[in-house]
């Protein structure tokens, strides 16, 4: 073998951006891209309803597809109320997709295949959600952790598996949207690794047989395509599922 | 052997055992999709309100596979 490793993780190593102010600051390349997908967010919306034309124009029509499909997640998921919570669950989703699909651009970062990210995420929504809880039902969203329809002896069991499966949720919610962006980029550095060390240990038969991993990583784009789209859409209705915990209490 | 090389062999070892984890994982997406085409053939026009759903299990299940593949991270690399 030639004397190289494959540095599945390196991607992932935060470097400072903008300079020496940016050193200064520790403004790294993780907040250029969550700037990005923030300021392409705003600028696509702010566009695409400027004109508010009755027959939408392409831009338009994306721009109402997504809001009405996150409307009717969260009317569908929590009920009336959730109108409430739709801006909320509005800026999660489009912040994490962003953050995913600007992620699979060469040379962009993937803010969201850090656990610091999605875990300041993650629990965000559950303190929030568990003191909308609180407030709807006060003290008596407690009863949330006692199952209905049990008998009493079972109860010593079931209310600390009950309490242990909540605190769980956080933790839950954080490592599955990162350890999704992470095994997928990881799996693109895998096999673009396999093609160097190909080409290095069997000369140019090597490089002729790295067209497998080359069409591996082709196929690997559209995987994580749908991926980053699905891993946006799992949070924002998880969001949605424990705010209608929080609501509705069942 | 050094006990530099007993850790890395250990190391090795136990990122490729974490990695079992991921058959069940196998079986949960197997079993979701193998119940969404039975279902679909019994119903056909329920097709994309259960689809919706299959995908939140699919995406769900496929978390559960990504806890294994953490695990073998955080002992090879951590």
């Amino acid at each position: 073998m030639a004397g190289q490793s494959i540095d599945a993780l390196g991607q992932f190593r935060l470097t400072t951006g903008l300079g020496p102010l940016g050193r200064a600051v520790d403004f790294t390349n993780s907040n250029e891209a969550m700037l990005a997908s923030a300021a392409i967010i705003v600028i696509l919306f702010a566009v695409g309803i400027s004109r508010g034309a009755l027959v939408p124009g392409r831009l338009q029509a994306l721009v109402e597809l997504v809001y009405e499909f996150v409307r009717a997640m969260c009317v569908d998921t929590i009920g009336e109320e959730g109108l409430r919570f739709f801006p909320l669950v509005f800026t999660l989703f489009s912040f994490i997709l962003l953050g995913n699909l600007l992620g699979l651009f060469p040379y962009f970062f993937a803010f969201t295949s850090h656990i610091s990210v999605t875990l300041t995420l993650a629990l965000f929504v559950f303190i929030f959600s568990t003191g909308v809880g609180f407030y709807t039902h006060g003290l008596g969203f407690l009863r949330f952790f006692v199952p209905s329809g049990v008998p009493v002896w079972l109860l010593p069991l079931l209310v600390p598996i009950e309490i242990i499966s909540y605190l769980a949720r956080p933790v839950s919610l954080s490592v599955r949207l990162f350890a999704n962006m992470t095994a997928g980029h990881v799996m693109w550095e895998v096999f673009a690794g396999f093609m160097l060390l190909l080409t290095a240990s069997f000369g140019i038969l090597g490089a002729f047989a790295s067209v497998v991993p080359l069409g591996l990583n082709v196929a690997l784009v559209a995987l994580e395509l749908l991926v980053a789209v699905l891993q946006a859409y799992v949070f924002a209705i998880l969001t949605c599922l424990y705010l209608h915990d929080a609501v509705h209490m069942h | 052997m050094d006990p530099q090389s007993v850790a890395t062999l250990a190391k090795d070892i136990g990122g490729g055992l974490a990695t079992i984890g991921v058959a069940g994982a196998g079986v949960g997406i197997g079993n979701l999709f193998g119940a969404f085409v039975s279902a679909v053939g019994r119903n056909p026009a329920a097709r994309d309100t259960m689809f919706r759903d299959v995908l939140l299990g699919f995406a769900l299940t496929e978390a559960v596979a990504l806890y294994a593949l953490v695990i073998a991270l955080v002992i090879l690399f951590a």
